[in-house]
């Protein structure tokens, strides 16, 4: 079965005044219907720029897909014309950004923004459409919704225009839903509260989701398979219970140890375990294991050659020589 | 928005108040009397003089001068000019319709350049596009209306004598021939005018579309599929339009003040060169007649700008 979304040895690099950012340097996810599955990493690691990249909605320039493909459905995406990309929008792969306050635009009511959407693939009636949007808000558990279409966004809190978000990107009922870092920019108890949103979208809908996060726990809690990513790469790769129970790579174990522990630290002072130092330049990215100068087990091969992703058991791959 | 509105007027009520006060004050203690130009003529007796001077209330202490001056506009009597003996609200409703035409026109040109190349350049920055129209904009906005003024007339009227280069208001023509002569008498203060305006707009145009084409919503439209005409026009231009407006608005007075610069390189009889020959000769009336009316007219713009900043932004409120 070809997956939904296979992206194979993806580049895409920056043009600064600096040099070339490797931002992705070689990068391969796939991803199967409806699946859930998350990208991990600390900030600056890719993820973003991997996410942007499916839709093209990088800035080129200064960026670049230097190399690799985008396989949707089985079509390489990169080749596609702007036309056909547009088509893909949305309709097909939705995304969620990290920034509620600043993703929908200001001078619009919600309603009129989710139904700018569903008449763009639609070709519904404004009337229809924004009927459409209603239900849509209503779908996400936004209450009041029928009054609430006619709102503008600054009327809304940071958790509801999430959700608004959500509802604009599954309006057309897409195969995929991207949604980088959703959680990232509200409370604690917001974030619980649109995770669990997610989680029931994705079992009435059935979509496929890609979750972006920096947050192991909200991998644990979410996806079924997850990508770990580091300096433009992946580093490791297995389904969730496998990845918890037995890490292959040194940079998810430190991922691991690093999750607040809510149980053991009120018990027992538990001293949480950042990873010392932090992400190599991404403009002249260091030869070898790009997480050499942070890694507990070094080696002197470690700095020649690129550990390879490579397959350490049954489905759980890892760029590790250890 | 109406009890806004309303409020805003009910305070625009003391500036104005203010503002005639200090005009009428410093123009008292100004140096100079509207009546030399009789003093110095012979064929009127000493006696005839002092009796106008005192029918007019010229000599009298500048409060009294003042509250008199206040009451008859109150009732909506603007006086009377002393130099050309014409009541000054017939004067203002003579030369009132030369300069609107001249600064609207010019004004409509301005945005009519500003609007399409600073949206194009904002959308391409860097391209040899955005560059020419960038130092045309900068060299456009550095020169001084009177200095292209000059350089016009010199080559249009003067060097090719294509245009006439001063401005009339009794054309003897009439149909085609009378619009034909009008607009050829018009081209070249409503291009100063224009051009220096909308090299101004034209920067800030472009300013504030590329603030709006970097926010996170300009990414989310394109990626709800939409075509870029449409992201451009409905989630960019739409959202810089609300500084771009209200700049426009804010800065109508001064360009007000700024045509009497041309009106005086082109002899057009407007307001501003009814204001000049006023100062000249000392023609109190006439002067805080046009001042008291430009002082209208920024209050009256400064307000605009507000009601449309609202009406173009949901985010603010006037309750
Ligand atoms: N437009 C751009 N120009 C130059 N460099 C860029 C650009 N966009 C991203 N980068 C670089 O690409 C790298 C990866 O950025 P990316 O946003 O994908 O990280 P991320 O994993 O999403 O991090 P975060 O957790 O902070 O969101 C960073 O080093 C960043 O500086
Ligand atoms: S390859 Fe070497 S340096 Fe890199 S993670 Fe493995 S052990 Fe550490
Ligand atoms: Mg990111």
């Amino acid at each position: 079965m070809t997956p939904l979304l296979d992206i194979k040895g993806l580049k895409v690099h920056f043009q600064t005044d600096d040099g070339m950012v490797r931002a992705v340097d070689g990068v391969d996810i796939a991803i199967n219907r409806g699946e859930t599955v998350s990208i991990v990493g600390e900030s600056g690691c890719g993820k973003t720029v991997t996410a942007m990249t499916v839709l093209k909605l990088i800035a080129m320039p200064p960026g670049r897909i230097v190399a690799g493909q985008v396989l949707f459905e089985g079509h390489d995406l990169v080749p596609l014309p702007a036309e056909d990309m547009r088509a893909i929008r949305s309709k097909q792969i939705a995304i969620v950004f990290q920034e509620p306050m600043t993703s929908l635009n200001p001078v619009y009511t919600v309603g009129e923004q989710i139904a700018e959407t569903i008449r763009q693939h639609e070709g519904m009636s404004k009337r229809a459409a924004m009927t459409r949007a209603a239900e849509m808000l209503a779908l996400v558990q936004i209450p009041n919704a029928h009054k609430r279409v006619s709102d503008y966004p600054h009327q809304f809190s940071g958790g509801m225009r999430q959700r608004v978000m959500i509802a604009m990107a599954l309006s057309c009922n897409p195969k995929l839903l991207i949604a980088d870092e959703p959680t990232t920019a509200l409370d604690v108890t917001i974030q619980a509260q649109i995770l669990e949103l997610l989680n029931e979208m994705k079992q009435r809908l059935g979509m496929a989701v890609l979750l972006i996060t920096h947050a192991m726990g909200v991998v644990a809690e979410t996806a079924q398979r997850v990508i770990v990513m580091y300096a433009g790469k992946v580093v490791e790769e297995a389904t969730v219970e496998a990845l918890f129970a037995t890490p292959r790579h040194p940079y998810t174990q430190g991922l691991i140890r690093s999750i607040p522990r809510i149980d053991l630290a009120a018990t027992q002072h538990v001293r949480l375990e950042a990873i010392p130092g932090s992400v190599p330049s991404l403009l002249n990215p260091p030869v070898g294991c790009r997480f050499a100068a942070r890694c507990r087990y070094v080696m002197p091969e470690c700095r020649t050659a690129e550990p390879l992703l490579v397959e350490k058991a049954p489905g759980h791959k890892a760029a590790c020589i250890l | 928005m109406a009890q806004y509105i309303l409020r805003r007027l009910l305070i625009a009520i003391p500036s104005l108040l203010g503002i005639s006060v200090i005009l009428f004050t410093v123009l008292a203690l100004a140096p100079g009397d509207p009546f030399e130009e009789l003093a110095t003529n012979p064929a009127i007796p000493p006696d005839v003089r002092a009796a106008l001077r005192a029918s007019l209330g010229i000599d009298d202490p500048v409060h009294i001068r003042y509250f008199r001056w206040l009451t008859a506009m109150l009732q909506g009597n603007w006086g009377f000019s002393f130099v050309s003996r014409v009541d000054v609200d017939q004067l203002i409703l003579q030369r009132l319709p030369a300069t609107l035409l001249v600064i609207g026109t010019s004004q409509i040109l301005a945005l009519a350049i500003a609007l399409p190349v600073g949206v194009f350049a904002a959308t391409r920055p860097y391209s040899v596009f955005d560059q020419v129209a960038n130092t045309l904009a900068f060299i456009g906005f550095s020169l001084p209306t009177f200095f292209t003024g000059l350089l016009m007339i010199l080559l249009f009227s003067v060097t090719l004598g294509w245009l006439p280069f001063v401005y009339r208001t009794d054309i003897d023509a009439t149909g085609w021939r009378w619009w034909w002569e009008h607009l050829r008498q018009t081209i070249m203060p409503v291009l100063v005018l224009g051009l220096f305006q909308g090299a101004s707009w034209t920067r800030f145009v472009r300013s504030a579309v590329l603030d709006v084409i970097r926010l996170d919503h300009v990414t989310t439209a394109r990626s709800k599929g939409l075509p870029e005409s449409r992201v451009t026009m409905r989630h960019v231009v739409r959202n810089a339009l609300i500084p771009v407006v209200t700049l426009v608005a804010l800065q109508m007075p001064a360009v007000f003040g700024g045509a009497i610069v041309t009106e005086q390189i082109f002899r057009i009889p407007g307001i501003g060169s009814l204001l000049i020959s006023a100062i000249l000769a000392n023609d109190t009336p006439v002067i805080m007649a046009v001042t008291f009316v430009f002082a209208c007219l920024v209050i009256f713009f400064n307000l605009l700008a507000d009601v449309l900043y609202g009406w173009l932004d949901p985010r603010i409120s006037y309750s």
